[in-house]
This record gives C-alpha cells, structure tokens and sequence, in this order.
C-alpha cells in the first residue's frame, strides 16, 4: 500500500491530526493535490528540506486554501486533467476564523474541492490560543479560566450548519472515535463533485492535556455523550449518522481534560443542559 | 495587430486574453475593473478559459498563486486597496517563484480614501522581489502586460506591470493589439520547472529555520537583479516582431547632451517629453530619463545616462513618510559610487491624482537652475 | 534558484523514536489480528495485519521503533489488551 503521509513529522506523540490525515488519504488515493493551511499539521509536515507528505502538496498562507484550491482545480481542468482531486487540509483556526471568508467565497462558487477541517478546537499551532470553534467553558491561553471568568463564554461556532446553509452538495461531521464513519464519509464526499465539507473532531494531547493514550477513546467519547453530533446534509436533506442509545454523562468527557478542570458543577451541568436540549430539539 | 480605437483597459485585457492564460482570477477596484470585466465577458463568450470573480482581492491572488503552482499561467488585475489587501500574499507569491501577471490600475492607498492616480500603491510592495514595470502609454501598458509573461515565465519571479490610474486605464485612443497567433509566434507555452503533480508529489511552500530562511531570501533578490537582462532581451524581441520596444529598464529622452534631467516613471513621462520639446525649442539642454523597470532597478543604466549632468529633478508619485521619496533613493543609490555626483533633488506630486501638467515640470526644470539640493512637494 | 519545495516522504529521515519514555510490546500469543493498532497509530508506523487479507493470511502487527512516540494509543485501543506499554531503559 502506497505511503501517502509518512512517519518523521514532528506532531506530538498521541496527535489525533496525522490520524485524520493517514484514514483521509488512504481512502481517497493518490490521485490527489493536497493544499494545507498554515496549521500545526504544515509546521510538522513540511519543514524544509523534508516532507512527510507522498502526494503533491502546497502550504500558502493561513487563510487562503479556498483560493488557493479553487485556483489549482481551475487551472488543471482547463489543462485537461478532468480527474485529479483537490483536497484542502485545514484545522478550525483557518476554517472558522481567519479563512471564513476565503471559505465563504469557496462554497458560494461551489469550486470542486473536499474541504476536510480536522478540529482541535484551539490554534493549537501558536500554544492553545481559543479559536471561534473552542468549547464553551475551555480554558485556552485567550481564553483562560481566571478569578472572573472561567474559560471560553462563547459557544462554538456552528461551522457545519454555516457551510451547510451555503448549499453545497456535501457537508458531514465525523471523528476519529467512528473511523469507519468517518473513512466512509470520505469516501462518499471524494466521488461527488462541487464544493464538499467534512468537519472532523480531532483531539490535541496538548492543548486538551489529557493522557496521550486516550486521543481515540476522547474523540469516541465526545460522540457518545451527545457534545459532538455525526451527521451528514447531502443536497440540503439532513441524515444523522448515530444517535448513542445510552447517552454518556458530559461530565465524563469534561473529567479527563485539563481545558476544563475548573469547571463547577453547575457550569458542567449548564453544558449538560445545553446537550441535552440539543438532542431534544432534534426529531 | 489590430488597431482598435478603445478605452485602454479593454485593450490591455484584450491583450492579456490573447496570451491564453489557464485561469484569471479578480476582485473589482477602481480604475482597474474594466479590465476585470473585459476578462469576464471574454470568459463569458467563450473566449477565455476560465475567470473567478473572488470574494477579495485576497482571493483573486491567492487563487491565481494556486493555478500556477498546477502548472498553469494566472493572472489578476487590481489597485490601491486591493493590492493593499494582497501584501501577504504578493511576498508568497515571490518567495515560492510563481511566475504569475498582474496589472496594478495604480491609484493612491486611503486613508483619505482617494480613487486616482498615484504609485503607493505599488511602491509598498517593492521589496517583496516581484518585477515591476512602469508605463508610459496605454500602448505601453497592452504590450508590457504581454511582455510581462515571457519575463515572470522566464525568471520564475511574478511580474507587476503598473499604469497609471484613469490616465492609462481609461483613456481612449488608437490602439495596436497583437493578435493571439501573433502572441503565440512570441509568447512560448508555460513550462513550469515544478508543478503540483500526482505523477512526482512534490511539497510546496515549506517552512524554513534560521538556518536556511536567509538563502531564500538572497536568491530571490540575485534572480530578480538578474532579471535585467531577460527585461532587456524580451523588450527587444517584442520591438523585432511588432515594430516598438518601450525602452527596456530604462531610456533617456533627448537626454545625452542634457545639462538637466527629469526623472520619473509611469504617464507623466508624456508631459515631460512635452516640457523638453518646449525648452529645446528655446535652446535649452535639458532632457528626459523614463524608468521603466523599477524592480529590478537599473543602477547602471541610469548612472549612464546621468553622468556628467547637472541637476537631476526625481520626480516621484510615492513617498516613504518620515524619510525619503523611494525613486529619488535608488536613484542617488545608483549614482553613490560616482567619482563626479550631479545634484539630485526629490520632487514629490501627483499624490491622490493631483495634476501633473506641463506647465509642473517647465516649472520644476526652472527651480534646477539653482544648482543646490533641494526636496519639494509639488 | 532556490525553491521551497521538498521531495516526497522525506521526513522519514527523521527518527522519531527517540522521542518515547515508554515502549509499546505486542503479545502475540493474544494479538487477534484485527488490524486496531495498525489503524489507530498517529505515526503510521505499525505494518502487517493487512485487513484485506484473510485472517490466516494476515501477519501479526509490527512497529516500527525507528518511528514509534510511545503514545500508547495502539494500547489503549487493543480490544483484547495485548499491548502494553513498557518504560524505556537507558
């Protein structure tokens, strides 16, 4: 089997992001141009004069992979190359903040490009600073949990719902905690044409600070308590993936990261309510 | 060729159409839209194998940076703001040597918000180690955006090719546009030493340590001087196939016997000439030198046509605030090493469109007289 | 001229298997072949267990300690805990 994304980087041990990469790559081929934002994953992938990547790749800037996507995609067609796909890797802080707008302008001309956005909920690369994506309640540098304020008051950045309302053929969530779920949504999004989504839970060892061992039982468990839901809207119809048939308690994902370790009971119980209403609205 | 009697921003697009690029990518702004939207009815006609409106300027750059980097030749067309907006990644673009084309509608950068015609805009980019060229006419302007592809093709560096705002975007006059077989007998097919390539995955846009970051930076700016002579060379095969060149880096204008000298760049040239014809008439020697490639500069070329003169006036759309008019610096840089300096003096003016007539540089031609240093807004 | 670019899977020149404390030993006695560890190691360093083949035609999972972190996601994730992490001796 072809090496598409080689060991060597320098992602931290237990990094759920070079997991995304690995399952995406394997499942759409190497048929494959690869554009990546500025991101912890370019930093440990492509320092000169080295590369970890085993398929065409090029980093830019740290908000532009829309454009710089729908300019590589336009340029191969018109070159003749009908078959070629254009992936963008970018995590939350090019995708929700920075590059929204570069994004925005992607989706609205629905250029042929997977956009796959691997979350960690922070910019992770400049030390953990809270991002439109962090969590309600993470403590993140910006965001710290100090004697007035107790972390992010915000809530995450609906992106998925965003991107979705743009009415692009294909917007999905996943996580690495459902890796069939996932490599199965890949799959479906790399054969459809136009403008695609797939937002895909990836937890930071680091910046969530939480024992490196349990990267993939974290990502499970974000979906088994209800906090990160997995579905699909294909041509605007919504499909969920899962629906857990015990939901697990918040807490228990809460419990096992530092980012939230100054959380009360009743401001976990707030975001227990927050899930549970969520759920509840959902038919 | 074909002459046509046209709004210059049509014919510069008409221009740029007939090289074929693979994608063109803009984002409006005065006075440079019409070209964008020239491009875009071309596209829409069929005429024209693609063309992104972008949501930005931002965009239309990154997006042209993205189609180079798959193998293909890209262009935009912006000013002011816009290439503003750009800067990121105009330094990108140059570091990763992507040969792509932009015509810069120059125009002075806010705040005030101002929508006519000045250099700032470009001159902020100056250090970025992209070629930039200045022109005198609308004519200049249709046949350096031609030239400019050969060039950036050639070095592998991006090329801005600068006219002025509303003066060479707008005006309307006799044209000659070559045709795309025409274009084609000049302009070879782009051949990319590298490109985004399943067959051999190479990685673009690294990120380089202490350690090598520096190398980069120096071989850019070694290429981009060495630019010269490939500007010199394709200006003159342009003049052997279509009858006119457009005085490669730079050109003097009844300027070997001048005792005084006017220096500029870009439309203002044309009423220079004018105020010299006029003087000479009088028996005055006074003459003209027209920077066309201000990157890379023409250190020597312009200590060639300076020496031995008396006074020089740099006359100049930009100002570095705080410190110094940015022509009028290469110019002295150029003429440091000389043995005998003439004088050169900054002259400031046309900032934000202000008017710079004939009547200006017979004005400035009278102040050089006095043979002392001086720097003034005009 | 210089460009930024990079050949492909050159970062394998690039041992990251210095950077563990702890050492990740499979039993295979145990080991069921079901490909887990393989899937889960951000690394991609573990090879073998090939899931398209037949489960006698399978080879047990093999690390790569040129690579291997120690993260210990490989043993978190046995489902039959063959794995265990062991700490590295100088």
């Amino acid at each position: 089997m072809e090496e598409y994304f080689s060991p060597g980087h320098t992602a931290c041990a237990g990094c759920g992001m070079p997991i995304v990469i690995r399952h995406a790559l394997d499942v759409i081929g190497k048929d494959v141009i690869v554009v990546n934002a500025t991101s912890c994953l370019e930093i440990v992938s492509s320092a000169y004069p080295k590369s970890a990547w085993g398929v065409p790749y090029i980093h830019s800037l740290f908000e532009n992979s829309g454009a710089i996507a729908a300019g590589a995609v336009a340029s191969l067609r018109v070159q003749g190359n009908d078959h070629t796909k254009l992936v963008i890797f970018a995590g939350d802080g090019s995708t929700y903040d920075i590059g929204f707008g570069v994004l925005s302008g992607m989706l609205e001309r629905n250029d042929d490009v997977l956009y796959i956005c691997y979350d960690n909920e922070a910019y992770m690369n400049t030390g953990n600073q809270r991002s439109g994506s962090t969590p309600f309640g993470a403590a993140t540098t910006t965001s710290p949990a100090g004697k007035v304020k107790h972390g992010k008051t915000q809530w995450k950045k609906p992106i998925a719902e965003i991107v979705a309302a743009h009415k692009i053929p294909y917007v999905a969530t996943a996580s690495i905690g459902y890796m069939a779920d996932f490599e199965n949504k890949v799959r479906k999004a790399k054969d459809l044409k136009g403008a695609r989504f797939i937002l895909v839970l990836s937890p930071c060892v680091t910046g969530w600070n939480y024992d490196s061992a349990k990267t993939i039982e974290l990502a499970k468990l974000a979906v088994d308590t209800g906090l990160w839901m997995l579905y699909e809207i294909e041509d605007g119809k919504f499909k969920l993936s899962h629906r857990p048939q015990q939901f697990k308690a918040v807490a228990d994902y809460l419990r096992m990261q530092s980012r939230f370790k100054h959380l009360n009971e009743d401001e976990i119980k707030f975001i227990q309510e927050h899930v549970n209403k969520t759920w509840a609205e959902m038919k | 060729m074909v002459r046509k009697t046209v709004e210059s921003s049509i014919a510069i697009a008409e221009a740029v159409k007939n090289c074929e690029p693979d994608v063109v990518a803009c984002y409006p702004i005065t006075p440079s839209t019409h070209i964008a939207e020239t491009l875009a009815k071309f596209y829409a006609d069929g005429e024209l194998k693609n063309f992104i409106a972008t949501e930005s300027e931002f965009a239309s750059i990154s997006c042209i940076c993205g189609a180079s980097a798959a193998g293909g030749r890209a262009f935009s067309t912006t000013s002011s703001q816009g290439l503003a907006l750009m800067h990121e990644v105009v330094y990108a673009a140059a570091g990763m040597r992507l040969p792509v084309v932009m015509v810069v509608g120059n125009r002075a950068l806010s705040a005030p918000l101002n929508i006519w015609c000045d250099h700032q805009d470009s001159i902020a980019e100056r250090d970025s180690g992209w070629i930039q060229l200045y022109c005198e006419s609308s004519q200049e302007g249709v046949d350096s955006a031609i030239q400019a592809f050969k060039i950036a093709e050639s070095t592998m560096l991006p090329t801005m090719v600068g006219v002025d705002g509303f003066y060479l975007t707008h005006t309307v006059e006799p044209l000659d546009i070559p045709t795309m077989e025409e274009v084609r007998k000049f302009l070879p097919k782009f051949q990319p030493q590298v490109r985004l390539d399943p067959e051999n995955p190479i990685s673009m846009g690294e990120y380089a340590l202490p350690d090598t970051y520096q190398s980069f930076r120096e071989d850019v700016h070694k290429d981009n001087l060495a630019a010269k002579s490939r500007i010199v060379e394709v200006d003159k095969e342009f003049e052997q196939m279509f009858g006119r060149g457009h005085g490669g880096l730079a050109q003097g204008y009844k300027s070997d016997d001048a005792d005084y000298v006017f220096l500029a760049m870009g439309s203002v040239i044309g009423n220079a000439k004018e105020a010299v014809d006029e003087l000479r008439a009088k028996g005055k020697k006074v003459g003209v030198v027209k920077i066309r490639s201000f990157r890379p500069f023409p250190e020597e070329e312009v200590r060639k046509l300076l020496e031995g003169k008396k006074h020089v006036a740099v006359f100049e759309k930009s100002y570095s605030m705080g410190s110094f008019a940015p022509v009028y610096a290469d110019v002295i840089n150029s003429l440091y090493s000389l043995k005998k300096r003439p004088v050169v003096s900054s002259f400031i003016g046309g900032l934000g469109g202000k008017d710079v007539p004939v009547k200006t540089v017979l004005e400035i031609f009278k102040t050089i007289r006095k043979r002392e240093h001086m720097r003034i807004w005009v | 001229m210089k460009l930024p670019i990079a050949n492909p899977r050159t970062s394998r020149e690039n041992k990251t298997g210095d950077w563990r404390s702890f050492k990740p030993i499979t039993d295979t006695a145990k080991c069921i072949k079901c490909g887990t560890c393989v899937s889960v190691c951000p690394e991609g360093c573990i090879s073998g267990v090939d899931v398209k083949k037949s489960l006698q035609e399978r080879e047990f999972p093999k690390t790569d300690y040129d690579y291997c972190k120690g993260c210990g996601i490989c043993a978190n994730e046995c489902p039959v805990k063959c794995i265990k992490m062991v700490q590295e001796e100088k």
